[in-house]
């Protein structure tokens, strides 16, 4: 098991025929993820190419998931367009079969578009949306995985550790951590940089809690709003498997945009020290230092009797 | 993307919420020629940045930053008055408690007729990051500053959430109106402005719409006395008039460059600068390197996928503040390869004959090939494995404690 992406979901891309999606479905086949074809309006009956095969292009999600029975669509469509490409695949994963997982790479989207896809999403109770500005999710295999968005495939290794952040970059950068002490990953979240977003840290803290692959958790946060100090809250009453956290910017001024839309520290709020103390008082072990994720992780693993 | 006051009020009074007669001017004589037109006995003569704190900040010369006048915001009794603060006010240096000791230069006056004030309450529109919906504010302590109100006395700030499915509903504008004691004329005028303000927010993709204070004056009329706007820069692609609002002066030269180029730069105080993919592992480097001791000159994420025309406007730009010491690059690479960085970064160095220690630290997708096309570089770059390494290098390669 894994969570929310099992290794052999079915998957779709709305926007293949971009240049973005088409690039990032081939890397997807390459790593072995079960693409099952992809969506662009105004294409139906084309075909793509991806790693020397042929997959078919429907016009509407609707026909693309009654065709392919997909588990999961994954969006590379350009900012103005991402808020409905949301909807549409809310609503047809929830008229064809009930339930489905959105993952939306782009990043730049209207704030207030989000709150209405957010808002539709959450009327469907079987979808899940991962994202915006996020790197995606990836639930690795022995042989290949389910590699849905754009982080390097080639870094990850299955096990025991699930990972949650905000960013991506510095998600490969934990992945690369717990590499360095030899533990693999159950399945890499990025929930995405944005003020307003789907899947949160708690609805990942509770899946990995009830995952049995899972042992272990590492959190990355960053400044801005105080979903990293609800999330510790809430870990402290809920989650028994240890759980090793990170918070990027104590040196950010505040009141600046640190490159991530919703990074800013607002009021005298949102600051890494904040989240860090929250962290420390809810028994989650830190690390001040990204490079010390994987000390610190082999440190709680052993308290755990893990290792 | 903050806009001024006087743009605000327009943007409001176009969307039918009750503001005074206002005048934006840029030199005293069209000053004076509003205060005629405006036929007003009493105006306030507002200091027009995108800062807070104006009408207690402090009027300084900018060359001899001799003391000129108290107050960026006055309000003039007199026609002899309003020249008197509009030419203490322009050209002349705004210190307030947000602009930081530089101040900022005022090059824009806004001369608004006065009005009979009963009450003073505060007002604000924003999107609310943990119930992923708008939110709306209201408080009948107005004027002041509503840090303290929320700090001290909780209670008297009251809150609604819009879904956005249905919108702002009436009962929703009636309770709040209601919670803020209004009644008769000054319940319905509340109402009435307050669907006029969240259409506008909506249509305008605002992030933040503040009144403080919104006014009820002797007639029980709800006025907007101050307009605090600032917009969603997402949204940028479906609102062309936002280039016209847009005032550079009040942005950072360099910064506005660098989003240019695809590249987002914040400028620091210290003196290592840095070039990083991702936002929070920009974040995550500039927080290593004070936690060894040295302190980041900037942040700087070059994105997701950099070429190397895009690395090297970024090693430019670093190298434009003067207190650059030295310079630690950071990439992980996904999309982006480390072999085309590392061509980047030696190509930056040499076109640039870069003369500050050059530390960097690569991992990730062809790692291997990135640091072996460093290692046959001639130049004077520092390949390290990992961020700790890197910082602690350029740290101790600038002469600090590490």
């Amino acid at each position: 098991m894994a969570i929310w992406i099992e290794e052999d979901a079915k998957v779709l891309v709305q926007g293949i025929t971009g240049k973005q999606g088409h690039f990032h479905a081939d890397k997807m086949v390459e790593y072995g993820t079960n693409i099952v074809g992809g969506c662009t309006p105004g294409k139906g009956g084309q075909s793509v190419e991806l790693q020397g095969k042929e997959f078919p292009v429907w016009d509407s999600m609707r026909e693309a998931i009654a065709a392919t029975d997909a588990d999961a669509t994954v969006i590379y469509v350009p900012p103005p367009f991402a808020g409905e490409a949301i909807m549409e695949a809310a609503e047809a994963f929830d008229a064809v079969k009930g339930e489905g997982v959105i993952v939306c790479i782009t990043e730049g989207i209207p704030t207030l578009d989000m709150v209405k896809a957010v808002s539709y999403v959450y009327n469907r109770p079987g979808i899940r949306l991962i994202g915006p500005n996020c790197p995606g999710i990836i639930t690795p295999g022995e042989t290949g995985g389910a590699k849905i968005g754009i982080m390097p495939g080639h870094i990850h290794a299955k096990g025991r550790i699930g990972i949650v952040s905000k960013s991506g970059t510095l998600t490969y950068e934990a992945v690369a951590q717990t590499m360095s002490i030899d533990e693999g990953q159950s399945t890499c979240i990025g929930i995405g940089g944005d003020p307003v977003n789907g899947t949160g840290f708690i609805e990942c803290l509770a899946a990995f809690e009830a995952d049995e692959q899972t042992e272990a958790i590492v959190m990355i946060g960053e400044i801005g709003g105080n979903a990293e100090q609800e999330a510790a809250a809430w870990a402290a009453k809920n989650v028994t498997k240890p759980i090793v956290g990170f918070v990027a910017g104590a040196t950010a001024p505040p009141g600046k945009r640190m490159g991530h839309a919703g990074a800013i520290i607002s009021g005298g709020k949102g600051t890494a020290e904040e989240k860090f103390a929250a962290f420390e008082a809810a028994g989650i072990a830190c690390a001040r230092d990204p490079s010390e994720l994987g000390a610190v992780l082999l440190e709680s693993l052993k308290k755990a009797g893990l290792r | 993307m903050n806009i001024h006051e006087y743009q605000g009020k327009a943007l409001l009074k176009a969307n039918g919420v009750p503001v005074l007669e206002g005048v934006h001017c840029t030199s005293v004589e069209q000053a004076l020629a509003a205060y005629d037109k405006l036929g007003s006995k009493v105006v306030a003569v507002k200091s027009q940045i995108h800062a807070g704190g104006r009408g207690k900040g402090t009027l300084y010369h900018p060359d001899s930053k001799e003391h000129v006048m108290d107050g960026g915001v006055k309000i003039a009794f007199s026609k002899d008055e309003v020249e008197q603060y509009s030419s203490h006010i322009l050209g002349n240096l705004l210190v307030t408690i947000q602009t930081g000791d530089e101040g900022k230069i005022v090059s824009n006056l806004y001369i608004e007729s006065g009005c009979e004030i009963e009450h003073e309450y505060y007002l604000a529109l924003l999107v609310d990051r943990d119930n992923k919906a708008v939110l709306i504010m209201a408080s009948t302590e107005g004027g002041m500053d509503i840090e303290d109100v929320a700090h001290n006395t909780p209670e008297l700030i009251h809150k609604i959430t819009v879904d956005p499915n249905s919108g702002l509903l009436g009962f929703q504008k009636r309770d709040l109106g209601m919670a803020l004691g209004l009644s008769g004329t000054a319940l319905k005028s509340f109402f009435k402005m307050l669907g006029s303000m969240y259409d506008m927010f909506v249509s305008n993709d605002c992030a933040m719409v503040e009144i403080n204070p919104l006014v009820k004056n002797t007639d029980n009329e709800i006025i907007a006395l101050d307009a605090k706007v600032s917009f969603d820069e997402n949204a940028e692609f479906r609102h062309k008039n936002w280039d016209n609002l847009r005032d550079l002066s009040e942005e950072e030269d360099v910064e506005i460059r660098a989003k240019e180029t695809g590249l987002s730069y914040v400028k620091l105080d210290g003196n290592i600068g840095c070039l990083v993919n991702g936002a929070g592992l920009a974040m995550a480097t500039m927080d290593v390197i004070k936690l060894y001791g040295g302190e980041p000159a900037n942040f700087l994420d070059v994105g997701g996928g950099a070429n190397e025309e895009q690395v090297k406007t970024a090693f430019s730009i670093i190298l434009e503040d003067p207190n650059v010491k030295g310079i630690l690059v950071n990439i992980f690479g996904g999309i982006m390869r480390c072999d085309i960085i590392a061509r980047g970064v030696i190509a930056a160095t040499e076109a640039l004959s870069l003369e500050v220690p050059l530390v960097v630290r690569l991992a990730g997708t062809n790692v291997d090939e990135g640091k072996a096309i460093l290692a046959s570089s001639t130049l004077n770059i520092h390949s390290v494995d990992d961020l700790a390494e890197g910082a602690q290098k350029i740290v101790s390669l600038i002469g600090g404690e590490a």
